[in-house]
């Protein structure tokens, strides 16, 4: 970060807010005006999902090859690279990356793509997965979200940014539709359910933020909703799919298969009690009765082996990190950083209502990752992208006045 | 790209961000407000299930207490064998599946890697046998045989042989000491069924059997199985999602069973069970003159009962079988050779689950009830050659006739006649074919002396024979009327067709031919050999008739608590202490100078004082039934013999061979107190120790039997004149079930 150089920065508009910390820096150094409590946040969060993904692996020895910190490590190794590609997006600043914008849809077009061609594998169900060989492989989908909220803000924000109008008008949000439907549709046919959901909500967030008129949001969310019960009735969806919806709320209804996972972590969570049964003493997860417990569910981990308190922890800092990127969105200074901070802020709160809530019996099962605390290097690097991002737009603020 | 307009930041965008904001925020209450509804609210519910979610509870079976005998050898016993179980969690956490662990194992125990991966192999519809049927996390015999070699050579190389373990088990036997098998009252074992365990359940859902269970069947094992079997344990197992075993959550210890000692001595119990196969055997070599064939002596019973207390020291019954079948289950080949016709059903105890008629053994109860009808001692009744009754002929064997003579010498040379006298007296006194308030004297003293109601003997199934009273012909009557009129009418046979129409017209009434036949133990009476054992040991005894008991006590293991089964006095004959005197001198006789006196000869009776009554039933059909009922002041022996021919030919030899164990009598008829054996008083239990072994208070040598007297061809006399004549026997009776 600190061979980042732009005369523009060399005029800061605020004094620092925090002298102590600012002392040991340069006055004009970038790194005293990204915002610490979301970064801080961030990590800590990460740092509790580490210890969850290594409390739900560490006796899975049929996937830890024997050792049961292979989990921990690659997980804290994915944290690295994610940081780092952060640190990467916030030198490179969001504004350098719009006129990178067309590349970078194009490249993630071309991997979700890639899925679909004999390149692609099937994990658990959903045909979402490229295997890179070594042991390493990625989930395409979780960029082409970054990219998605890239070219919408990009679309709808270029005539307003120009002062050409006051918010975009139907042709532009036409227009971002459908470059957004091309990736979407593609992951629609993966099939990755649960992507596909977290790209619609974030093109509704998208559009919320670029003030675009009511009336296109609420025919949106029709079209959507009709959208939906098209693709159950045309049997678009795999039943396993439709199996899945059905039992969030009632896993009686197939306790065996289905209902199994949301009648399990439910299990978890709820003996979990106030405080918890203590790290790596939960019976769930130590008998392994939850499965993906170290992705899709590593929530119940927590539930189950940190009570209530610690459940609570991880939403807090979810909401301190959602209250904080919200504030970044609402201070920037143009329409294309607002709206790709809005867009960051959805992506996130939805992906976490969504996986915590299908832990909770609230949602439906949808295989997505929690933002920072699941395994997953694709997830945890697009969300580390998403951070530097959103760090990004808060310092091109304070630089743009 | 630094000069942007602040374009961007309208009213309206804020406003929406603001809305954007709202609903973040409000996603993560709800979030929160779930999770408190779930982890605080309805926690304690998910508790339960997560609980019982991952805690599988094995049982820990109880080891089964003993059966011993008065000495505390074991009858009934468990062996240690040596098990070699694998465990299918360790096996599948190996790196090649267990592959060669198993490889290994098999080479210790001479098996090849296919043999032992088809035994932990989990059954399911299509795995064909060998395969594990029981809970996948307990570990999986692989062999109950393993050798101590065998064993030492898994467990000193754990390393070589991680999940496998050799651990003793516990495994039912009955060792037979001296070949006293006593299958009968010993009983056997097998698993319980659902029923069982469903009946067992106590209110709070948990039942007292679990399904790895074996109870009780028959015999003692069944009688006192809720003492024998003690109360397993549980043992609580973590396990995770595939049923792995992940660790121990406590649980609570096996309680071992109570054992019983029993009033059996296995050494006359051996000597009992010796001389009635002995019996049997020389019986079939033995030509029966009336049949024209030798005795086919299919079955039989023998009962030694200590006459002061009722508790049985021997109780064989023939056909027998090795009780150690049923141990690790039983084949289905054992199993149908041991319910078919040809093996005459030898789990049958026959001593209280078959019933014949008596006959002349029967007398002492028509004594009994003549003299309290009204004769004296020294009463005499014309021991004719035969007598008419109501037009019918009934006759003493071969016609012999002892002219008037009274009831001792009547009893002494079973002259039926006397008792056919006595009878039809009775049963005129009584009103005849149009009774008066009918005394019944005869009836009357068969339901004092226990006939036809069960002893109450400490075993199941036994049967309680029958009295044929005038209730009792009432009853049969009107349950078989129809039968008899639709014989009656088609019978070609005109002897069956005459006795047909006769029991058509009139079975209701007791007619002068049925009390006469009922006077000589014939007719419709069935007795089973424990009811005569205990009547003859109340004559022994001055009277009271003791119900039959095999138990002496209950020990819990250790023997810290010892509960004792005292006898239990049932009634009194209804004899006074004349009459028994008299009825004892009439006994002794026999054996010095009546029906038996033949297979006596140079018996001490100066010594030991014998009394016996001999019996030949007769059976439709079949060749007779042999009773000898006999007793000293110390025991009763009564043994009994299908197609076995007379009481003292067929079953004499063998009872005296017995008495000559028990007293210590020599092939010359001398008394070597030393060789006697003294069956335990009552009071005087084996010594236990706290380890659970069992001193045995006498050295245990089984004395070399006396040689049998021969059997002789050339019956004499008095021996064939207990048959009673021409007894219109009509049912088949024999032995019942």
């Amino acid at each position: 970060m600190a061979g980042v150089s732009s005369p523009s920065w060399s005029a800061p508009r605020y004094k620092p807010r925090r002298e102590g910390m600012g002392r040991l820096l340069e006055r004009d150094n970038p790194v005293r005006r990204m915002d610490w409590i979301l970064v801080l946040a961030a990590l800590a969060l990460s740092g509790i999902g580490s210890l969850l993904v290594w409390s739900a692996t560490r006796s899975r020895v049929e996937i830890n090859h024997g050792d049961p910190q292979y989990f921990l490590v690659r997980h804290l190794v994915n944290l690295a690279i994610g940081v780092g590609l952060c640190g990467a997006v916030v030198a490179l600043g969001h504004h350098r990356l719009r006129t990178a914008v067309p590349f970078i849809y194009g490249l993630s077009i071309l991997g979700v793509l890639a899925v679909l061609s004999p390149l692609g594998s099937t994990v658990n169900g959903a045909h979402s997965w490229i295997v890179l060989g070594g042991g390493f492989s990625m989930q395409p989908s979780e960029f082409c979200k970054i990219s998605i909220v890239l070219i919408c803000a990009t679309i709808l924000s270029a005539r307003v940014d120009a002062g050409e109008m006051q918010r975009p008008n139907a042709r532009s949000i036409l227009q971002a539709l459908g470059l957004a439907a091309v990736p979407m549709g593609i992951v629609l046919m993966m099939p990755d359910l649960g992507s596909t959901m977290v790209m619609v909500v974030i093109i509704l967030g998208v559009l919320l933020a670029s003030g675009a008129s009511a009336r296109w949001l609420g025919g949106l969310t029709l079209l959507g909703a009709l959208g939906a019960t098209a693709i159950v009735q045309l049997h678009v969806l795999k039943q396993y799919q439709i199996a899945r919806f059905a039992a969030f709320a009632d896993p009686s209804l197939d306790p065996a298969g289905v209902g199994y996972n949301t009648a399990q972590a439910r299990i978890a969570i709820g003996s979990g009690g106030l405080m918890g049964k203590g790290l790596f003493h939960g019976t769930q997860t130590t008998g392994q009765f939850v499965p993906e417990q170290q992705t899709d569910f590593v929530f119940t981990v927590a539930g189950e082996e940190l009570g209530f308190v610690g459940g609570m922890v991880i939403i807090g800092l979810l909401g301190v990190i959602l209250w904080r990127a919200c504030r970044i969105a609402r201070e920037a200074t143009d329409l294309y950083s607002t709206v790709l901070a809005a867009g960051v802020v959805t992506w996130f709160a939805f992906q976490g209502f969504e996986n915590i809530g299908m832990t909770l019996g609230i949602m439906p099962v949808a295989g997505i990752p929690l933002p920072f605390v699941s395994y997953g290097g694709s997830s945890m690097f697009a969300i580390w992208i998403g951070i530097g991002l959103l760090q990004s737009v808060k310092m091109q603020r304070s630089m743009a006045g | 790209m630094g000069n942007i307009p602040e374009t961007g930041r309208t009213r309206r965008i804020t406003g929406r961000l603001l809305v954007l904001q709202v609903l973040v925020l409000s996603l993560l209450g709800t979030l929160g407000g779930r999770l408190w509804y779930l982890q605080i609210r309805d926690g304690a519910s998910y508790v339960q299930q997560a609980s019982s979610n991952h805690i599988r509870t094995v049982v820990v079976p109880a080891v089964r207490g003993e059966i011993l005998d008065a000495n505390g050898v074991p009858l009934a016993t468990n062996t240690t064998k040596l098990v070699v179980s694998v465990s299918r969690t360790s096996l599948i956490g190996q790196k090649d599946g267990g592959v060669a662990v198993l490889t290994r194992l098999g080479q210790v125990l001479g098996m090849t890697y296919e043999q032992m991966h088809d035994k932990v192999r989990l059954c399911d519809a299509k795995t064909p046998a060998p395969c594990w049927n029981g809970s996948p996390y307990q570990p999986i015999p692989v062999t109950q045989t393993a050798t101590t070699q065998q064993a030492m050579q898994i467990m000193e190389r754990q390393e070589d042989f991680p999940g496998v373990t050799a651990t003793p088990a516990a495994v039912r036997t009955y060792p037979a000491p001296d070949k006293a098998n006593a299958a009968q009252i010993l009983g056997y074992l097998s698993p319980v069924t659902q029923d069982e365990i469903t009946a067992a359940t106590d209110a709070n859902g948990k039942s007292s059997l679990s399904p790895s269970d074996q109870v009780g069947r028959a015999g003692l094992e069944y009688q006192y199985d809720k003492f024998l079997r003690g109360a397993n344990g549980t043992s609580n197992l973590e396990v995770d999602n595939l049923g792995r075993v992940i660790g121990t959550a406590g649980g609570n210890a096996a309680v071992p069973g109570d054992s019983v000692v029993t009033s059996i001595d296995a050494r006359v119990q051996a000597i009992a069970e010796q001389q009635l196969q002995q019996a049997l055997i020389t019986l079939r070599g033995t030509y029966d003159t009336v049949t024209h064939e030798n005795f086919k002596a299919d079955s039989g019973a023998v009962v030694v009962m200590d006459v002061h207390t009722g508790k049985i020291i021997a109780m064989a019954s023939a056909p027998t079988y090795d009780p150690n079948i049923w141990s690790g289950g039983i084949s289905a080949k054992d199993y149908a050779a041991l319910n078919s016709t040809s093996s005459d059903y030898p789990m049958l105890n026959r001593a209280i689950q078959g019933q014949s008629a008596p006959g002349s053994t029967f007398k002492v109860v028509s004594t009994t009830g003549a003299l309290n009808a009204g004769y004296n001692f020294d009463s005499t009744f014309p021991c004719t050659s035969s007598m008419t009754i109501g037009g019918r002929v009934f006759k003493n064997f071969e016609g012999e006739n002892f002219g008037a003579i009274n009831l001792s010498k009547a009893l002494e040379v079973s002259c039926d006649t006397v008792f056919y006298n006595i009878a039809y007296q009775q049963w005129l006194s009584d009103g005849g074919t149009k009774p008066k308030n009918p005394k019944d004297w005869l009836y009357k003293t068969a339901h004092q002396f226990g006939l036809g109601a069960v002893t109450g003997i400490d075993l199941p199934g036994e049967v309680k024979g029958r009295v044929p009273d005038r209730q009792w012909h009432i009853d049969y009557y009107d349950a078989m009327k129809d039968t008899w009129c639709k014989q009656a009418k088609t019978e070609s046979d005109p002897y069956l067709k005459a006795i047909a129409t006769e029991d058509c017209a009139d079975f209701a009434t007791l007619r002068a031919g049925d009390e006469v036949n009922y006077a000589i133990g014939q007719g419709d009476t069935l007795v089973t050999p424990i009811q005569m054992a205990r009547i003859y040991a109340a004559l022994a005894n001055g009277g009271t008739l003791f119900q039959p008991q095999l138990a002496k006590a209950i020990v819990s293991p250790g023997g810290k608590q010892v509960q004792t089964v005292q006898p239990v006095v049932q009634g009194h004959l209804p004899d006074s202490p004349s009459m028994i005197n008299y009825i004892d001198q009439a006994t002794a006789n026999v054996i010095t100078s009546g029906t038996a006196a033949w297979k006596f000869q140079g018996w001490p009776q100066d010594k030991i004082q014998l009394h016996a009554k001999t019996g030949t039933a007769e059976v439709v059909g079949k060749q007779t039934t042999s009773w000898f009922d006999t007793y000293t002041k110390d025991y009763a022996i009564v043994m009994t013999i299908s197609q076995g021919g007379t009481g003292s030919g067929g079953s004499g030899p063998a009872v005296r061979n017995i008495y000559n164990a028990l007293y210590g009598i020599q092939a010359n008829n001398t008394i070597d107190p030393s060789k006697a054996i003294h069956p335990p008083a009552v009071g005087n239990l084996p010594g236990f120790h706290a380890d659970g072994t069992v001193t045995t208070p006498v050295a245990y040598t089984v004395p070399a039997l006396t040689q049998a007297t021969p059997a002789d061809h050339q019956a004499p006399l008095l021996a064939a004149l207990d048959i009673a004549a021409l007894a219109p026997e009509r049912r088949t009776d024999g032995w019942q079930a």
